[in-house]
């Protein structure tokens, strides 16, 4: 097998008596469409927050192409290809979806730090906005701000900032969470039209969304990997099953 | 491609972020104005100074509070920093000319508001603003201890400065010269910012403003450009301090006062931060509405102006430039 993109081993974070994280042995290859599903409190977003070096694991390594990225900070992850979406939309709210972007892609770019020249006379920068907008068919919303965009359309800004960072690895946190059924569909073909070569870790309880994705599933709970297969795997596991009804059945 | 792609450079967008940085028709007029009080108000020259030097002080604030979103009460910290640098240097006869007692002035200014902002800037909130009041009381109560050096709570007066370029005189009786050198000092000092807040960086500290944890997502070294903008802003703050003590020929300690730090605090939230023209805006605001206040209930009148700042904080939370914006906005436009 080859080098994963990305892999976690024996990855554990507690806070306090609380184990968030116990034990994770994961891994993302190059270009897959794996999903992270599993009850609330399982641990996901505690998963992501170690991948994106938000919080540091307890103990346990973090590889990326086999280098030991553990020690490495948040925006050095983000330059060596690790991008995310929020679940809870993390946007520029005043500014116009444009400059959304343009902040993303003048960080990776390292147009970011220069002080003395105008914003707007980085025409690359602009131009690869654009670009990016019109990909996810956001262009005529280009000028307005993010406050004045109904939430599926956030969602898409959501995403077009993180693919401006033109990553190679995509966690997308419930990337569907608050739209409304009929707008989710936009962000559905949106995840579906995303360019092979990024690796996507989706992580969500809508299972429609995740099976119609994935072509891998890890279920987590309690903070541990409890089963990891294709999606018929998965959907034919009595124990997966019983995890997800157990919980319907209590709640 | 489609059409889209290829004429994204007429986007409105595209060509609003393209043009934002250029002059618009309404920018020189405040520069025009104070130009004409100069002719016109020769008897007012003191406070014209006056007036000019806490729009550049303001304007310090603005870029840290309006554009980085960094709450600060000790902004006077670095005013106080600046106008001492020059009252002692210039007391002990070590530095008399103005010009590059502005530059020591923003050097000490810059490297206080570095050393203070590496610690201060791992909170935010109001242990952020607490810590900012804390400095700059620690600063004032210091100033007041080194008796020797700062004049305690004298101050020092008489300071000797040099004439300006070697010709104008200072004079504090009839302030030509300062009038007119603190207007050119915030002048140059308006383009550095305006020039600053339109740039890529200027960019990523609204982004940090807007959502700090995005900004972290994105890779940007958050702290850094915290760190950055808030010693930039308190070298602006600095010189505002510095040619305060030039043009009044003393310091005492109101420059690193709560007093001076609210009161500037007032200056751009009357105005409106973030958005450049709220420090004239606003210290016009404040300087005026003080002066008319003060006349009519001499004993009451700080009373009027916090009435005025609850209705801003209720009802206009972008200040008088809100205000005007909104209404601009409002106006019907002509059918095309």
């Amino acid at each position: 097998m080859s080098v994963p993109l990305l892999e976690t081993r024996a990855l554990c974070r507690s806070f306090g008596a609380l184990v968030a994280a116990r034990d994770i042995d994961f891994r993302l290859d190059a270009g897959a469409r794996h999903a992270l599903i599993g009850p609330n409190g399982a641990g996901k977003t505690t998963f992501v927050n170690l991948l994106t070096g938000v919080i540091p694991p307890t103990s346990g390594a973090i590889l990326m192409k086999g280098r030991d990225i553990t020690g490495v900070n948040q925006a050095q992850r983000v330059k060596l290809g690790i991008a995310r979406t929020f679940q809870i939309n993390r946007l520029f709210r005043r500014l116009s979806v444009l400059e959304n972007v343009y902040i993303a892609i003048a960080e990776r770019t390292g147009a970011a730090p220069s002080m003395l020249r105008p914003a707007g006379s980085r025409r690359d920068v602009v131009e690869e906005a654009m670009r990016l907008l019109e990909t996810l068919k956001l262009t005529p919303d280009a000028s307005r701000t993010i406050a004045e965009l109904p939430y599926g359309r956030q969602r898409l800004v959501e995403l077009a900032i993180a693919l401006g960072l033109k990553p190679e690895v995509l966690l997308l946190d419930e990337p569907a969470a608050g739209v409304p059924s009929a707008e989710s569909h936009i962000i559905l073909d949106a995840i579906d039209a995303l360019p092979r070569d990024i690796a996507v870790l989706i992580i969500d309880h809508d299972m429609d969304l995740v099976f119609r994705f994935a072509e891998r599933i890890t279920v987590m709970v309690g903070g541990a990997v409890f089963a990891t297969g294709t999606p018929r795997e998965i959907g034919a596991d009595l124990n997966v099953r019983a995890v997800y009804l157990g919980r319907a059945a209590r709640g | 491609m489609t059409p889209g792609v290829v004429g994204w450079a007429e986007h409105p967008a595209a060509v609003a972020l393209a043009g934002r940085h250029r002059l618009r028709p309404l920018e020189p007029i405040p520069w025009i104005l104070a130009l004409a009080f100069y002719f016109l108000f020769p008897k007012y020259l003191g406070f014209g100074t006056e007036l000019l030097i806490m729009i550049l002080f303001a304007l310090s604030l603005d870029l840290v509070l309006g554009y980085a979103g960094i709450v600060t009460l000790g902004q006077a910290a670095f005013f106080g920093a600046g106008a001492y640098t020059v009252g002692i240097l210039a007391k002990r006869g070590l530095w008399n000319e103005p010009i590059t007692g502005l530059i020591l002035a923003a050097a000490v200014a810059a490297a206080i508001g570095l050393g203070s902002g590496l610690v201060l800037l791992r909170t935010g909130g109001l242990t952020l603003l607490m810590l900012t009041l804390c400095t700059m009381a620690l600063l004032e109560e210091g100033a007041n201890l080194a008796h020797d050096y700062t004049g305690g709570f004298d101050g020092l007066d008489s300071l000797s400065i040099t004439p300006l370029l070697g010709v104008f005189e200072f004079n504090p009786l009839y302030p030509k010269t300062q009038y007119l050198y603190v207007l050119a000092v915030l002048f140059v000092c308006f383009v550095f910012v305006r020039t600053l807040v339109y740039s890529p960086f200027g960019q990523s500290l609204t982004g940090i403003r807007e959502n700090t944890l995005r900004m972290h997502a994105v890779g940007a070294p958050v702290r850094r450009r915290l760190v950055l903008s808030y010693a930039l802003s308190a070298a602006i703050a600095g010189v505002a301090g510095g040619i305060w003590a030039q043009a009044n020929a003393y310091v005492n300690l109101g420059t690193l006062g709560l007093d001076r730090a609210a009161t500037v605090l007032i200056i751009l939230v009357l105005g409106g931060y973030g958005r450049l023209y709220g420090a004239f805006v606003g210290a016009v605001a404040y300087m005026a509405l003080a002066h008319f206040l003060s006349k009519v209930y001499p004993t009451a009148w700080q009373l009027g102006l916090g009435l005025l700042l609850v209705v801003i904080a209720l009802f206009a939370r972008n200040g008088i430039l809100g205000i005007v914006e909104a209404a601009v906005r409002r106006r019907p436009r002509p059918m095309p």
